[in-house]
């Protein structure tokens, strides 16, 4: 054994020459970025020094209508704490942006809200619902939590049919920007599992049949019927009603005749 | 608890209706006092006082990293975890309130755990690069991980450790965010103290990081304290970086002299060489705070030194011994047939009490009384008078401005002329939401205020209840409302031609409402000095007779002064040249001196406030430079006139003899109150023309640049550029060498 080793130990030497390495742990990086980076698509409108190879700029300015609202949220607070509505405008901007929270749209709500560009960063970047990466006009979220994963035939299957058909991953849009595909976390409906969340709207108890049949008419920008998807209204028993199935009496049904 | 009392706290300040919205947090009033136990030991402590300071009180040390007594409680590092009887859980001891009775331990198995278990959890993700950090050697997390952490890890992450970019915030603050232990210090600093309310926290959980979001530069000019607040090594100074490890340097305590605050530091130096400056704690003064030029221009001690006497030939400077140079300055004194005024005495920004006093009294022993100030109209009597010191001070107090609630600034950039007064400020803005006016050229400030002119016009204008800044202005109806008012005068201001005309307006102004700006606790009038020797310069009396003006010098001796106007010292006079830099004076020298600078001689500096503080040697002059004041005494044996001084105790007999407040150190002494109505007094009958509407200028253009130390400093010109030309060139992320390059 010793002169195995023996022999074994110039070859070893060699081959870790030049490889004077100390271990290292590797490195964890973060999912998504939790800094701007100037790109051609997002860029605030405001700068103090702008070099002329830098991208063009990209405003955001609320609308007249949005306005409006803005300010009937922050009539809600007290006047000197207006920055309580950041949350809420800063939906009404990503509202405004097609669905997605640019540099531009978090500087138009500090100046609206007074209050310094950074703590309207901290919240956009704290919550995951700001999308800080453009979306396209189909958002969709499948929810891949436990319940999802286990209810009906499992979310898996789901994530696999919506990949395989829109040939994108979780995190991706698709090449004619039709569609944006990300995994997300419980969004409380359980009982109609597994479930994925279409812009404002819960499409709920998929197969891979349906959600192929949802997948296609978004893609002719038609609006399928949101909710359960099974046929079955809202989160009833799909096995039938065991209970509450007779009809219910009427206003003073079994009542004393001087009440009927 | 903490939340009622914000509660309460804010319920007793929303009278002033818009300073609600101001706090980020809320300090907590202080009520009675509550006694508890710690480690079996009774502590009585103010109510509302954090446990964490009860134990502290009690003898008890309880780590931490997160809590600074100075900044916001965050509460998020965990490591003050403390046993309280009847807790089921043990307690972060900086977020809970000391509680009448209760029973803490520090020191039990439980709570050895916990911190154990804490430790643990911070390391989980921090790098072990000690040996390439240069925070090693004043690491807390190093410290405390030896003190309180386990000796193993249970963690083996295959997804391996948290990694972070770096940001780049300039050209003084380094970053290695892997080191980061997301204590938010530096975020509490930014806002609350230094008032960059840029930097905060992005993204939540395992990827919180501290940033500014966007590539930005910290633009403060307090913005190395952050260095300092870090516990770990993720804030390290770049301009320091792999210069030297803290057990190297011998430590010296001593004041600052770039700016008239005074502020106190620690000098650490290796050799000979000042290798960097760290704030020392004074509460009365900086607390724990420097500024920026503080504590980076000591680079500039290295540059552009005057090492040697030197000797004009001709057009240009020859070495020469000591004995040479002062046999040429006795020649040309003789040859300059100066007699009485016509020998004059220019003192700069940097000139140390000793040698001004030293110079003073050879310059009267040669029959002269031309002793001027290297500052705009210096060659006159200065318009305060120096017979009452309450006249050019800032009789308020550097602590006691926290105190006031309504500020009105003429003609001054508190932020550039003296950043800690600046923070104060912010502090008293945010936590008493006291209320500022400005009257001169607007800046960027860290607290808001209301613009009510530029000219001494719009100061007699305001004062006297009339013009557009008493008709129009919310301040108008603060001011009149305002228990203690405060009126400071920026040293420019009476430097300038209106001077006489805005003093006479303010102490008019003052006089007639003494009840409130003049009481036995209360002095509502300051001036803002700007310049280090400029009280002391006044205290000595270092100023020239008025018949003095208007005398031409054959003879001019420059102590210190770069400053000066090159038009007022005529072409056939002779020049001499005492100072520690080759700056503006220098160049019109016929011998050049070189003496000491601040680090290098131990020396007195009196503060805008009158306060005599005691500067240190850390290091020996460079060649064969000298203390100031001997070189002036050596000279005055040359010329034939020895000052009667051998020694530097003699001499501050000498200094007592002509005030004491220039001996009785880090005493402030503050004029009486009879003495101070006899000042303002004086300076409302100034004979003073009609206040003009000509604009009060800054001082001060480039903070970064602002004295000989900082001009030949290379971190002041990398800060200026970056921060007062707005010309900063962001390092590329993967070259973190690039970061400490000009260093």
């Amino acid at each position: 054994m010793s002169a195995v080793r023996s022999v074994l130990a110039p070859l070893r030497r060699s081959a870790l020459a030049g490889r004077r390495t100390f271990t290292s742990s590797s490195s964890r990086r973060s999912e998504s970025l939790f800094v701007h980076r100037d790109t051609d698509y997002n860029n605030p409108s405001e700068r103090d020094c702008r070099e002329p190879t830098d991208p063009v700029q990209i405003p955001f300015e609320f609308d007249a209508e949005n306005l409006k609202r803005a300010n009937e949220i922050i009539s809600r607070y007290p006047p000197q704490y207006k920055k309580a509505a950041v949350m809420p405008v800063l939906d009404l901007g990503q509202r405004q942006n097609k669905g997605w929270t640019s540099i531009s749209v978090m500087n138009a709500v500090a100046k609206l809200l007074e209050m310094p560009p950074m703590r309207v960063y901290e919240v956009a970047s704290f919550y995951t619902m700001y999308n800080r990466e453009p979306v396209a006009p189909n958002f969709l979220q499948l929810c891949t939590t436990s319940p999802c994963q286990l209810g009906g035939c499992g979310s898996t299957k789901i994530l696999e049919t919506i990949e395989n058909h829109l040939g994108i991953h979780a995190g991706q849009s698709t090449k004619d920007g039709k569609f944006t595909l990300i995994e997300v976390e419980c969004l409380g409906a359980c009982s109609n599992a597994p479930m994925m969340q279409v812009g404002d709207e819960y499409y709920e108890d998929l197969t891979p049949e349906t959600t192929i049949k949802i997948l296609n008419a978004l893609a002719k920008g038609e609006k399928p019927q949101p909710g359960p998807q099974s046929g079955r209204k809202t989160s009833e028993n799909s096995a039938g009603l065991t209970t509450l199935t007779s009809k219910p009496y009427g206003p003073g049904e079994f009542c004393l005749p001087e009440f009927q | 608890m903490l939340r009622q009392l914000a509660a309460r706290s804010l319920a007793r300040r929303s009278g002033a209706a818009p300073s609600g919205s101001r706090l980020l947090h809320s300090t907590r009033p202080v009520m009675a006092d509550v006694t508890l136990t710690v480690d079996g030991k009774e502590v009585t402590v103010p109510q509302g006082t954090a446990l964490i300071q009860a134990c502290e009180a009690a003898g008890a040390t309880v780590p931490r990293f997160c809590y600074h007594d100075r900044l916001a409680i965050a509460g998020n590092c965990r490591m003050c975890l403390v046993e309280v009887e009847r807790s089921p859980k043990p307690v972060a001891s900086c977020a809970m309130p000391a509680m009448p009775g209760s029973k803490v331990f520090t020191n039990t198995p439980l709570v050895h755990k916990a911190r154990e278990g804490v430790m643990e959890f911070l390391l989980a993700n921090h790098p072990l690069d000690c040996p390439i950090c240069d925070q090693g050697g004043e690491c807390d997390l190093q410290d405390q991980s030896m003190r309180y952490g386990s000796d193993r890890t249970r963690f083996h992450e295959i997804t391996g450790k948290r990694a972070v970019e770096n940001k780049d915030l300039g050209p003084i603050v380094k970053t290695s965010m892997n080191r980061c232990i997301q204590c938010t210090r530096c975020v509490r600093f930014a806002n609350d103290v230094a008032g960059v309310e840029d930097l905060g926290t992005s993204g939540r959980g395992n990827d919180l990081q501290i940033g500014m979001y966007i590539e930005k530069t910290m633009d403060s000019e307090m913005s190395g304290n952050i260095i300092d607040l870090c516990p770990v090594g993720a804030l390290t100074s770049k301009p320091y970086a792999f210069q030297a490890r803290p057990w190297e340097l011998k430590k010296t305590e001593s004041v600052d002299v770039l700016d008239a605050v005074g502020s106190n530091i620690r000098i650490d130096s290796r050799g000979v060489q000042v290798m960097r400056i760290q704030p020392k704690i004074n509460d009365e003064i900086n607390e724990e705070w420097i500024n920026d030029k503080t504590r980076y221009a000591y680079d500039g001690l290295r540059y552009q030194r005057l090492t040697t006497p030197l000797v004009r030939e001709g057009d240009k400077f020859v070495p020469a011994t000591w004995e040479h140079a002062l046999e040429t300055i006795r020649i040309g004194y003789q040859n300059s047939g100066a007699q009485g005024d016509e020998v004059k005495a220019v003192a700069g920004h940097l000139a140390d009490t000793e040698s001004l006093i030293a110079l003073k009294d050879l310059v009267n022993r040669l029959g002269s009384e031309n002793l001027t100030l290297d500052q705009p109209s210096g060659d006159a009597p200065p318009v305060t008078g120096v017979d009452v010191r309450s006249n050019y001070l800032f009789n308020t107090g550097i602590e006691n401005i926290e105190d006031a609630d309504a500020v009105l600034l003429i003609g001054t950039n508190p932020r550039h002329e003296a950043a800690i007064i600046n923070a104060r400020f912010r502090k008293s803005f945010l936590q008493r939401g006291a209320e500022f006016a400005l009257i001169g050229e607007k800046f960027d400030s860290i607290f808001a205020y209301d613009h009510l002119g530029t000219s001494a016009k719009d100061v007699a204008d305001f004062l006297g209840g009339k013009g557009k800044g008493s008709g129009k202005g919310e301040f108008a109806k603060v001011w009149k409302e305002a228990k203690k008012p405060m009126i400071i005068v920026g040293s420019a201001v009476t430097e300038g031609k209106d001077g006489a005309a805005v003093l006479k307006a303010v102490s008019q102004h003052v006089l007639k409402n003494e009840g409130k700006f003049l009481t036995s606790e209360w002095n509502g009038f300051s001036i803002l000095q700007r310049a280090a020797s400029r009280a002391a310069a006044y205290d000595i009396g270092f100023t020239p007779s008025p018949s003095s003006a208007s005398v031409k010098p054959k003879f001019v001796y420059l102590l210190n002064a770069d400053e000066i106007e090159p038009s007022s010292i005529p072409e056939d006079a002779f020049v001499v040249y005492q100072g520690h830099h080759g700056d503006l004076g220098a160049q019109f020298a016929d011998v050049c001196l070189p003496g000491a600078a601040y680090t290098e001689k131990a020396s007195t500096w009196v503060n805008t406030e009158g306060r005599a503080q005691d500067g240190r040697v850390a290091v020996p002059p460079p060649g064969v430079s000298r203390d100031d004041w001997k070189i002036v005494r050596a000279l005055s044996e040359v010329i034939g006139n020895p000052l009667p001084y051998d020694n530097v105790h003699q001499l501050r007999d000498r200094m007592w003899d002509v005030s004491p407040t220039l001996v009785r150190y880090d005493n402030l002494e503050v004029p009486s109150f009879e003495i101070q109505k006899v000042g303002l007094n004086l300076l409302s009958s100034l004979s003073a023309s009609t206040p003009s509407s000509t604009a009060f200028k800054k001082p001060i253009e480039d903070f970064y640049r602002t004295d000989p130390i900082s001009r030949a400093s290379v971190t002041m010109a990398a800060c200026s550029k970056a921060f007062t030309k707005k010309e900063y060139t962001f390092s590329d992320e993967e070259s973190g060498d690039k970061q400490a390059s000009f260093a």
